[in-house]
Order: C-alpha cells, then structure tokens, then sequence
C-alpha cells in the first residue's frame, strides 16, 4: 500500500501536521483490553446502578418505564436498520424511508395534525426547536409559557432563547393546571407562541382548546407539547387547535437508558410544514413507476440552505422513531387505546390509595393520566431514601424545579405497575412517613414485603 | 440496457397500513386489576378522545414480516462499503450493544437519585476524561445530542463568554468547505455566518481571513482536517489571529478519526471541540441516529458549560470518590436537552476506547489515514485519474475530495450517474456535490475499517465503469438497475409532498 501511495512509512502522510502540533506521545489513556474484559468492566459499573429491574420505579417526569415488546429489539438490532447512515441515497435505503414515512403516518394520527417529521433529538430540545420555527413564522419574538411545560423544557427553551433572541413569560399553575386568566392576560400582538404541556408536569390534564383561545385571537402560534402515551385516551392536540404537537417520544418502544438516546416527535398544520425542523419522507415514484420514499422537502435542510436553513438538524434519531414505530405497531388501534384506559384506571387507583395512607395527601384534584403528584407530610428526600431501601423508587421529587413544593412528590404509572406495586409503595410511603415523624413505627423493622414485584 | 425485474422490486411497496384488517392484533394487555369505571367518571368528556388514532392492526407474525421485509430494502455497513466522506463509517462493534443493554444501562432510571446511579455517572466520568485527553482540552459536557447540537452550544458557549466581558459580537466566520450545519447553526444562534475563501492548498486563505477578522467575529468555526481531507497548515497562525482579535476558535470535530493519538485540537490552539461518538468512536448510525455530540472545552469556556455537569467528588477521610450531577453552575448557559444526554451511546462509545486503548486510537488514525491515501492513490491510476483528478493534489487525511468535471465533460455521465451505478456494483456510494467548492465532488472516506481488498474492489469498480461510460454512457446515466427501486423522482415529492399514508 506504500509504494503505490509513494511514501516509506505512514508517519509521512502526517507530514501535513505542522511539526509542533505532534503528539509525540501516547494518550494518556489505559491500553486497549480484549472484549471479555471490556463486558466485566461494563458490568461492574451497571451493577452500581438502582436500575428498574431492581427496583420497583415509579419515577416518571417525562420517561416511563414501560415494556418494550420482544420484536422492538429484534428488528432494531438487525444490521440493516443499525448500520446504515441516513439514507442520502433512496435507491438502496427504502427500508429506512418507508418506516419514517409510517412512523410520520402514527404520529399525524396520534396528535391529529396532518404533518409530521420523522423525529428529533428528544423532548425539551424540539420545544426549543418549535420556538425557533415560531419567531420565523410570526416575525415576534416573545413567548408565553406555562409553568406546567417540564422543567427541562423551559429550560432549554431559555437557553436557545438568548441565541435566537427571544423573551419567555412564565404562567403559573392555579389548583394543579395553567391559570387561564394569567395566560389571557399575557398574550397579546408581540406573542410569538403560547407553550403548554398535556397532561403538565403535575400529571394533570389541561383543557387546551380553552387555554389556547388567547393564542388564536392574537395570531399566536400554539405549541402543546404532549406524551404520546396519553393520546389513546386524550383528545388529540389537533384538535384542540394546537399548532404544533411535539414531545418526548421515550415512552414508544425506547428503554431508559439513564435519559437517552430517545427521540424528539414533531407535528403541526400544513401551513408549517416548510418550515418545520428535521427530516421528513416523502412518497414518490421511480422512473419505471414503482412506489417509492425519499427525503422530502430538502431545501428546508442545512446541508442545502446552509445558514437559511429551518434547523440545523443533521443526525437525530432514525432507529429509535423505529422503535416507536414497531411498538405502536404491536399495540395497535385497540391495544394503543387499552394501553392509555389501562393507565388511567391503574393511576385513579393509585391516586386514591395514596390519599388514603397517612401522611399523603393529594397536591391538586385536576384529572389525571398516568401521573399524580402528592404532598408528604416528612421531608421528600428522606421519605424516598427509606422507601429505597424497600426497593422502591418511590417518584419524582418536585421540590427541585418547583420551590413551591417543596413536599411535592410526582408518581408515575405504567402497565408494569400493578395494584400489589401501588400497595406496596402507599405501604412504604406509610412508613417512612411515620417514622420520619418519629411515630412509633421503628422503621428499621420493617423488611420489603415480599413479592412486591 | 434492458433487464428485467428483480424480485424485489416486483415485491411493490406496502406500508403497514395497506397491511391492516380490523380486528388484528399483537399486543396482549395485563389485567387492569383495579377498578374499573367508565373514563367518563375520571376525566371530563370534553377532554377525551372519541375517535382511536388509525394505527393498523396487525398480528405479531405480520409485524416481524413487514420489518424484515423492510429491512431488505436496505444497504447497510454490515453488508458492504460505505465510503460516505465526512460520515466515518466505521465497523459497530457488536460488544457496544450487549454492554448497552445490560440492565443497570437500559432500564436505569434519568431521575435516578445520583447516589444510586453511581456506576453511570462514573462511566459518564471517565468517557469526559477520555475524551478531554483525546482532545487536549480539560474540561468536557456529554450533553450535546448530535454534532450539530454540539455547534450550538459551542456557538451559545460563545456568546456567553463574550457576553460575560461585556462584548457583543455579531459575525462567525466559517470557510466555504465547512459541513452545512455550520452556518445553519450559526443563524440559529443569532450570528451572521461569513464565510472565509479556501487557497489553492485547500486551506484557509489567509488573506481573505485577515481581511474578515475584527472585533465584531465572535467566532471562527473550523474542521480540521477539513472536508477536503486535508491538514490546514497554517492552523497555528489562524489561531493567533483569530485569539488576537478577541474571538473563540471552534473545532468541528467531524473529522477527528483522522488525528486520534496524533494531534489535538486543544494543542491546535481550539477552545471549543464537539465529538462525535457516532462517527469516531462507533456507535451505530441507525439510518440517521441516534448519535452524541459531546463538547471538550478550554479553561476559559469552562464556567458557561451547560448544567448539569458530571463531577467527581473526592471521599471523606481517605474513602472512595462519589460523582454526582451538578447544577449549581451560576454562569452556565443551561440545558440544550432533558436529562442529561444521550447515555446509551456514552456507554458504546466507552466501551470502545476502554477495547481500542491509547495504541489502538492512535492506531485507527493511522490506518485510516493510510487508507485514505491508498485509495486515492488507486483511483489516480487508468481511467479515474484521468477522469476523475483529486481536487487538490496532495497526501490527504483520513478523506479525499475528487471532481467529476471532466467525467462529465469527457463522457457526459455526472458524478450522480457514477454514484448511482456504483448502487449496481453492491457499494454505497461517496459523499457527492460537497463540498460545494469543488464542481461535481465526490468525497470518499474509507475508514480502517476496510481492508486492501474491498478498497481495490472499489477503484476496480470506478474504474469499470468508466470504462463502460467510454462505450455507452446511457449505462451510467440510466443507473440503478438492481435496487429495490430505481431512480425516484426527489423533485416531485418536495412539490407536491405526500408525508402520511391516507
């Protein structure tokens, strides 16, 4: 291979590097091992982690630990959807393009908007992302916020704010949802966008068509960032005159893994689609007439329009938008729609017996889906530590995002928590409550009870 | 050239939804086992839905089918060579998606009391310091999604540091042979992109950069190598002037495959670095993702780092470190995401230094430098050098850039017509039509991956092809003939474009 290329030794490709930015030695990192040594040095860290196996979590805040169907992780590890890059090249990459082109069928179906994108990086960053498309869309550049949009998504909402160039009002939450008077009051001609969550970060569910009557009168546009799991159940953002529906897509098809790699979901009206971010199929046909899909709507992109582009999206999360694909698949028509009835039923009970066991009672009385938030009457922190100790990831603690409350906690339902699950975390909540408010419950009797799995 | 169907593409196209019949199902649903009321009780009517979203309805045999199916319909990297310049297709090990599955990975919870995640936050540790030593720059946020996403931040770190001294600058700069999503990134970050002109080098021309330098650039955004595969000598004076005139000096770290172990972008002069995991360091594309776009940053950058941040806390009284998710960082420029990044992949692409090591890394740079140059040096032989010249002439990196032009004017096929008949060769195509400084570009980046084989397979077969083109160039232009598909009308969908099934 040298002497065809013409050079002695491969040092002198790197001629090129100027002499005083060599290396000259070796990073300083450990030697290369052999692939069993690297799986027992992997398992020794995951085995340091609470994971849901172990515990039984009912932790929630916008990832969900639902089952993931066998066939999700069969189809996703074959080579031909792991390997591939994003299919620049249509002829050999109608796999690919035609399960974007259903995931964007479901997900238009699901939010009752008529576009959808084949995905984003996750939640909190396609809410940033609807505020970029906002400002192009409206010329304004300020947004009205509920206090009930996920923490992490106001936050990054704030931290593309100060590049974009955009102010954020906030909205507060009055008995558990957006405080309809406060929001009327802060739209007017200058609002950009108006952003809610449904069901909000407090589990409960908002009338959007209501709340959004401020954005439509002012031209505004409305953004409703939702949980796709909810939606067999809602009423679908469409049309409650949303806009955009966007949102984390974990709860479809995708694990965990401690925050990522998810996907972001991203849908809205006609009228946006030009301007929307990310990747999106189209269908078309060949030469010979046969049907085919390919990346549609290129000239929006950055690899065309360069710094015109709607976004600045490149890679983002192909296989996992297939995993949610392949899950809604599974579940279907009837079984999305048994899935979400399943969880308001289980989450009704679980509300109740939380507000039954001493020491809990219910932080707001607005409906819920799949989670609820409660107050503890013992300090949340140390309330969960006990519970863990049970095995329990007991939720969510809000006192972190929501000073307010500080005794707040945020219980997440999935179809992996049963009722015998939900007893045992009232029980444990019980508990630790009373011994933290030194009752004479010695704590340290207690043992998990067993089979709580 | 008349031939006639595949069985493939005699096989048309169905979606899943043209596969449904009512009643059909998979999923089977546990047992309620609680009460049962009507939702109506629950929650207000008014807030329900009446209609169930169409999904089909399908069996699980059906489902598995399609997917395969499906599946079948695409090239991928275990099947072939995929020399996509910029891209790094590099070989996924199979060990990343076993240790990214375990368990403690999987189903680990992103609000999990940090006490209790203390092997993730450990590994999210180590992954930081391996790549700050990789980078030669100390301090590191896995946050970023993809590399896109690191430019942002490094764009939004930017504005924060200056904002921070008081300045507001308003201009980046970015030479012509920058990746699109520089400039898209830089708008989206409130700048003007201003581009720099490229030397008759391949590097940047100085003149031109000296001419746009002022107290107005906030930033210049580099690759390095560029998309050209080539070094930017003058990487030390670009960094004088850029520093001298007060702004950030960023590397798009698109290309590090090429200098891993050899030289770093902090040694370079760089403040700002994104990575991504999903080309060097070989977590899987997953036909468009998922990817990491971690930032390594200089001391300077440090305190605007997005929170929350990865830290080791030392133990008390001589006992064992604990790390923990710090977001008491007051002059942060805050989220970019939920949670705190793209954990699964921070585990492959662990798992890949921890097998690679420092010899290894340094090693992976070297081949695919070496092989970047051998095919390049076989495409400048017979026919390819003839018809398709390299665009700058000189031992690139890990990349190469080569014209079509004459191709074109020599044979009448497009560098698109040699792609696409590439498809019929059983090879995925290179990077065509970037960088857009180069007429009809094709930018071929083979990796390490590749043994001297199947790159001598792939110049044998450019070189075929020409050949072919010299005797008939409909061939080429005609092209593909055994896809799944063939040529699909790209133009029709982006004017009138069907994005659902009805």
């Amino acid at each position: 291979m040298l002497a065809t290329i013409g050079v002695d030794s491969v040092a002198d490709l790197f001629e090129q590097v100027p002499e005083p930015l060599w290396l000259n030695r070796p990073l300083a990192l450990p030697a290369g091992i052999s692939e069993a040594e690297v799986y027992e040095r992997l398992v020794e860290l995951a085995e340091r982690n609470a994971d849901a196996e172990r515990e039984v979590c009912f932790l929630g805040a916008g990832m969900y630990d639902h089952y993931v169907p066998a066939i999700v992780d069969a189809i996703t590890q074959r080579s031909e959807f792991l390997t591939p890059y994003t299919p620049y090249q249509p002829e050999i990459s109608q796999g690919g393009l035609q399960a974007m082109f259903e995931f964007q069928t479901m997900m238009s179906e699901l939010t009752g908007l008529p576009v959808a994108t084949a995905g984003l990086y996750e939640g909190p960053s396609s809410v940033a992302s609807a505020g970029y498309l906002a400002i192009g869309a409206t010329g304004r550049s300020r947004f009205v916020v509920s206090r009930g949009l996920h923490p992490h998504s106001r936050e990054t909402l704030a931290t593309y704010s100060e590049g974009y160039g955009a102010t954020i009002e906030e909205v507060g939450l009055e008995g558990g949802t957006t405080d309809a008077a406060a929001l009327a009051a802060a739209v007017d001609t200058e609002t950009a966008a108006v952003f809610l969550q449904n069901p909000n970060f407090l589990g409960a569910v908002e009338d959007v068509e209501a709340l959004g009557a401020a954005a439509r009168e002012h031209g505004a546009l409305l953004i409703v960032a939702v949980d796709p799991m909810t939606l067999g159940v809602l009423r679908p953002p469409g049309e409650c005159g949303a806009d955009i529906a966007l949102g984390e897509g974990q709860p479809l098809g995708n694990r965990l893994d401690f925050g990522g790699p998810s996907f972001g979901f991203f849908c809205g009206t006609e009228a946006l689609m030009r301007k929307m971010p990310g990747r999106i199929a189209g269908e078309t046909e060949d030469v010979d007439g046969r049907r085919g899909f390919v990346l549609a709507l290129q000239t929006r992109e950055q690899h065309i329009r360069r710094e015109k582009a709607t976004h600045n999206i490149c890679t983002a999360q192909a296989l996992n938008a297939l995993a949610a694909t392949i899950h809604l698949a599974w579940l279907g028509r009837e079984g999305f729609r048994e899935l979400g009835e399943l969880l308001v039923r289980r989450t009704a009970y679980a509300r109740e017996r939380l507000a039954a066991t001493p020491g809990v009672e219910p932080l707001h009385e607005a409906p819920v889906v799949r989670e609820l938030a409660v107050r503890l009457e013992a300090p949340v922190d140390r309330v969960l530590d006990r519970c863990a100790e049970r095995g329990i990831a007991a939720g969510y603690p809000l006192g972190r995002d929501y000073p307010e409350h500080q005794d707040g906690l945020l219980v997440a339902i999935t179809e992996r928590r049963s009722r015998k699950q939900i007893d045992a975390l009232a029980e444990a909540l019980a508990a630790a409550i009373a011994a933290e408010r030194g009752a004479f419950l010695p704590d340290s009797d207690i043992k998990a009870p067993g089979g709580v799995r | 050239m008349a031939m006639t169907e595949t069985p493939m593409q005699r096989e048309r196209a169905q979606t899943i939804f043209e596969k449904s019949k009512p009643g059909r199902r998979a999923a089977v649903m546990p047992d309620a086992g609680v009460p049962e009321p009507p939702l109506e009780e629950l929650i207000p009517a008014k807030l329900l839905r009446v209609e169930p979203p169409r999904l089909p309805e399908v069996s699980e045999p059906e489902i598995v089918r399609h997917y395969n199916r499906l599946s079948r319909r695409n090239f991928d990297l275990d099947s072939g060579f995929y020399p996509l310049g910029s891209c790094t297709m590099k070989h996924n090990p199979r060990l990343n998606e076993r240790v990214a599955a375990l368990p403690g990975h999987a189903r680990l919870h992103p609000a999990q009391n940090p006490r209790r995640a203390q092997g993730a936050l450990e590994l999210m540790w180590l992954l930081q310091e391996s790549l700050a030593e990789i980078c030669g720059l100390p301090h590191v946020s896995l946050q970023p999604s993809a590399g896109s996403h690191g430019e942002l931040a490094g764009l939004l770190l930017t504005r924060a540091f200056h904002a921070d001294r008081g300045e507001e600058r308003t201009k980046v700069l970015a030479p012509d042979t920058a990746h699109g999503t520089n400039p898209a990134s830089v708008t989206m970050a409130g700048y003007e992109a201003v581009k720099v002109a490229t030397n008759e080098r391949g590097g940047v021309e100085m003149d031109d950069l000296r001419a746009k330098v002022s107290d107005e650039v906030a930033c210049l955004m580099l690759t390095n190598p560029n998309t050209l595969g080539l070094f930017d000598e003058n990487i030390a004076e670009i960094a004088a002037l850029i520093h001298q005139a007060g702004g950030t000096l960023y590397y798009d770290g698109a290309n590090l495959n090429a200098v891993m172990g050899q030289t770093r972008p902090g040694d370079m002069g760089f403040d700002i670095v994104h990575v991504n995991l999903h080309k060097s360091f070989s977590q899987s594309h997953g036909g468009g993702g998922p990817g990491a776009g971690p930032i390594a940053v200089s001391e300077r950058i440090e305190p605007f780092l997005p929170r929350p941040q990865v830290v080791k806390r030392t133990g008390d009284n001589g006992g064992a470190p604990s790390y923990d998710l710090d977001l008491d960082r007051p002059r942060s420029i805050g989220r970019l995401r939920g949670f705190q990044g793209n954990f699964g992949v921070f585990v492959r692409s662990y798992a890949y230094i921890l097998s690679l090591g420092a010899d290894g890394l340094a090693e992976a740079s070297e081949t695919a430098v070496l092989n970047a140059n051998y095919l390049k040096a076989r495409l400048a032989q017979g026919r390819a050098g003839k018809h398709l010249p390299v665009a700058f002439d000189r031992h690139c990196m890990h990349e190469f850039v080569l014209s079509g032009k004459p191709m074109k004017r020599d044979l009448g096929i497009a560098t698109l017509d040699l792609a696409k008949r590439l498809l019929d060769f059983g090879f995925h195509p290179p990077t065509v039509y970037f960088p857009l400084l180069v007429e009809e570009a094709l930018m071929v980046e083979p990796t390490e991956t590749e043994a001297k084989e199947s790159l001598d397979a792939f110049a044998d077969a450019v070189e075929e092809i020409l050949a072919e083109a010299e005797r008939n160039p409909d061939v080429a232009k005609q092209a593909p003939y055994t896809t799944p598909v063939r040529r699909l009308d790209e133009v029709k969908a982006t004017r009138r474009p069907v994005v659902r099934q009805h």
